[in-house]
């Protein structure tokens, strides 16, 4: 694992996330104290050990290829922020 | 206030029922008065729709397994036409749920009414409820002090007497250990048990929903009705059993209960120790036999756990884009601005906080570092406790290292809050089920009386097992009968 501590501003940006300048110190101290105790990981011996991405392993969950119904346009815009022509409205997307 | 409808057990109620001294209506309409009388201290409920709950209880059905009862629900468990806002800033007042949850579709179908959405932390990351976007639960045992968390509310208004009973969930121990703090009964199924199905997702692969109760005989009646295998959730198994109840006979003998030596070290207060011992002792009296067992991988759980839990965090929380659903910030620049600014606003530090880790984790160039390393470890702390049940039907610990701590005391140090959830983790990580019921009060220097609980742990589908040796313990002690209030 890397030595290098958490860039938070950044890490911040990718995840869609603004800090002020407080929360970016805060954040820095205590998510490097997080990631140094993590760290610990690297002491044990995983060699062969394959990673559990589940509790059960399931594979291939399948359903009859029937059509159902969903729950339509008025229910599924009911919560939109915005909405024009039973869409959903965003902000600008291209200039 | 013995007498209170919200003093009773789910089958204290149905008996009233059927007995006729009692009608939904009444119930359902007395319950809330009593909430609005006796929940302004404690603070456990976020909203009440009384008059979908009256609608329901006119309409109730006292013949189904749950006919009729009022139950609690966690503010993250959509319940088609109430606002699910997980204690949110991002969602308050801007989601309505357009469908029931499945374990909302079960409890209603098995005649149960949904009354009242109730605390947690926001998106159920914290273990104290003070994450919460809305306000602080506090606990009814001692109003300095946290009710424990995710599910705190959950806890709390079962514990206040102000539900009966009530749905939480549990990712790394948000049921138990509110339970444990509360003095009441939480049990957290073995995962996929429960349908995931409505669950605003945390971490996806360590969620399980579970019932929050004033005995075990009421967990099992709530965990026959909500669980089953269910084809809107993949992940969900075929582990329903419609009578668990009839599986709780007070009869323990010969079962071998499990004693991590691992787990029975310095860290654990010296009250709480003292309180499960005699829980322990209290057992053999029972005919179960204690064995010590070696779970080796313990103090690599929370490390893995934070790295696990936060990285499905930052990629399930990633819907919320301000787009379909959720509070949108006005005037954004364009549409990377819109996102940034929207979930900004709407996030509160300790969920920024997770995002922001389960990132960095996942990023290029850490995650194999971290993730899939993590992902390793956690492949050899399932296989510690495969092992461990080759030997033993349960094993048995504190709950939580500590009872209840002061409102206030570890927000400001978020890892140490993280490293007292050493008990329950474990179990999300190796998707086996727990409970945890009361042995116990300490006294606390200001002259409080506060409970402690006894965590059980069994295999994958054992739940049957568990609740019976916690049901057996509750039938030879009165810990359940103490209430916080006089």
């Amino acid at each position: 694992m890397s030595d290098s501590s958490i860039d938070v501003k950044y890490v911040a940006n990718l995840a869609r996330l603004d800090l002020n300048e407080e929360e970016i110190q805060d954040f820095t101290k205590q998510l490097n104290d997080i990631i140094s105790f993590v760290k610990q990981l690297e002491r044990v011996n995983t060699t062969n050990i394959e990673p559990t991405s589940h509790a059960n392993a399931v594979v291939d969950v399948i359903r009859e290829d029937k059509l159902r119904n969903g729950m339509g346009s008025d229910a599924a815009l009911k919560n939109a922020p915005d909405q024009n022509n039973q869409q959903f409205k965003v902000t600008r997307v291209v200039e | 206030m013995s007498s209170s409808v919200g003093s009773l057990t789910i089958s204290q109620l149905k008996e009233a029922y059927l007995k006729g001294s009692l009608s939904p209506t009444d119930a359902v309409s007395e319950l809330i008065n009593e909430i609005e009388a006796r929940d302004s201290d404690i603070r456990a409920y976020i909203s009440i729709d009384k008059e979908s709950a009256l609608e329901s209880a006119k309409n109730a059905d006292i013949s189904k397994p749950l006919g009729g009862i009022p139950i609690a629900i966690k503010d993250l468990i959509n319940v088609e036409g109430q606002n699910c806002s997980c204690a949110s800033q991002i969602l308050k007042n801007s989601y309505t749920s357009t469908y029931d949850a499945t374990a909302i579709y079960k409890l209603k179908s098995n005649g149960a009414i949904p009354l009242g959405r109730v605390n947690m932390d926001e998106f159920a990351m914290g273990s104290s409820t003070e994450n919460s976007g809305f306000h602080i639960t506090k606990n009814p045992w001692d109003l300095s002090r946290i009710p424990g968390g995710s599910s705190g509310g959950s806890a709390a208004c079962v514990a206040n007497d102000t539900a009966i009973a009530s749905l939480g969930s549990d990712t790394g121990g948000s049921i138990r250990q509110p339970a444990s703090f509360c003095g009441v009964v939480g049990l957290k199924p073995s995962y996929g048990t429960v349908s995931r199905y409505g669950l605003v997702a945390f971490a996806s692969s360590l969620d399980q929903i579970g019932p929050i109760t004033k005995s075990s005989k009421d967990a099992a009646l709530l965990l026959s009705a909500i669980s089953g295998k269910d084809s809107l959730d993949s992940t969900s198994i075929d582990n329903h059993d419609k009578d668990l109840l009839s599986k709780l006979d007070g009869n323990i003998s010969g079962m071998k209960i499990g004693m991590p030596k691992e787990y029975f070290t310095d860290g654990i207060d010296s009250e709480v120790l003292k309180c499960v011992n005699n829980a322990i002792k209290n057992l053999q009296d029972l005919g179960a036999e204690i064995i010590e067992i070696s779970l080796p991988h313990t103090e690599y759980a929370i490390s893995t756990y934070y790295i696990i839990a936060t990285a499905e965090a930052s990629a399930n929380l990633a819907r919320f884009d301000a787009v379909r659903y959720g509070n949108r910030s006005p005037d954004p620049e364009n549409i990377i601005d819109h996102y940034i600014k929207s979930r900004s606003e709407g996030f509160g530090p300790e969920v920024k906080r997770r995002i922001i880790l389960g990132t960095y984790v996942l990023s290029s160039g850490y995650n194999d570092a971290y993730y899939v390393k993590a992902q390793k470890v956690r492949t050899l702390i399932r296989n510690d406790f495969k092992n461990a049940f080759d030997k033993v039907d349960a094993i048995i610990s504190p709950t939580a290292p500590t009872p209840a701590f002061k409102i206030g005391q570890m927000s400001k140090d978020p890892l140490e809050m993280y490293l007292a959830d050493i008990f329950t983790i474990a179990a999300n990580l190796s998707g086996i089920c727990g409970i945890s019921t009361p042995c116990g009060f300490v006294d606390t220097s200001d002259g409080k009386s506060i409970p402690v609980g006894l965590q059980i742990l069994g295999p994958p589908m054992k739940e049957s097992s568990i609740l019976r040796i916690a049901d057996a313990y509750e039938q030879s002690t009165d810990w359940l009968s103490i209430k916080p209030y006089r």
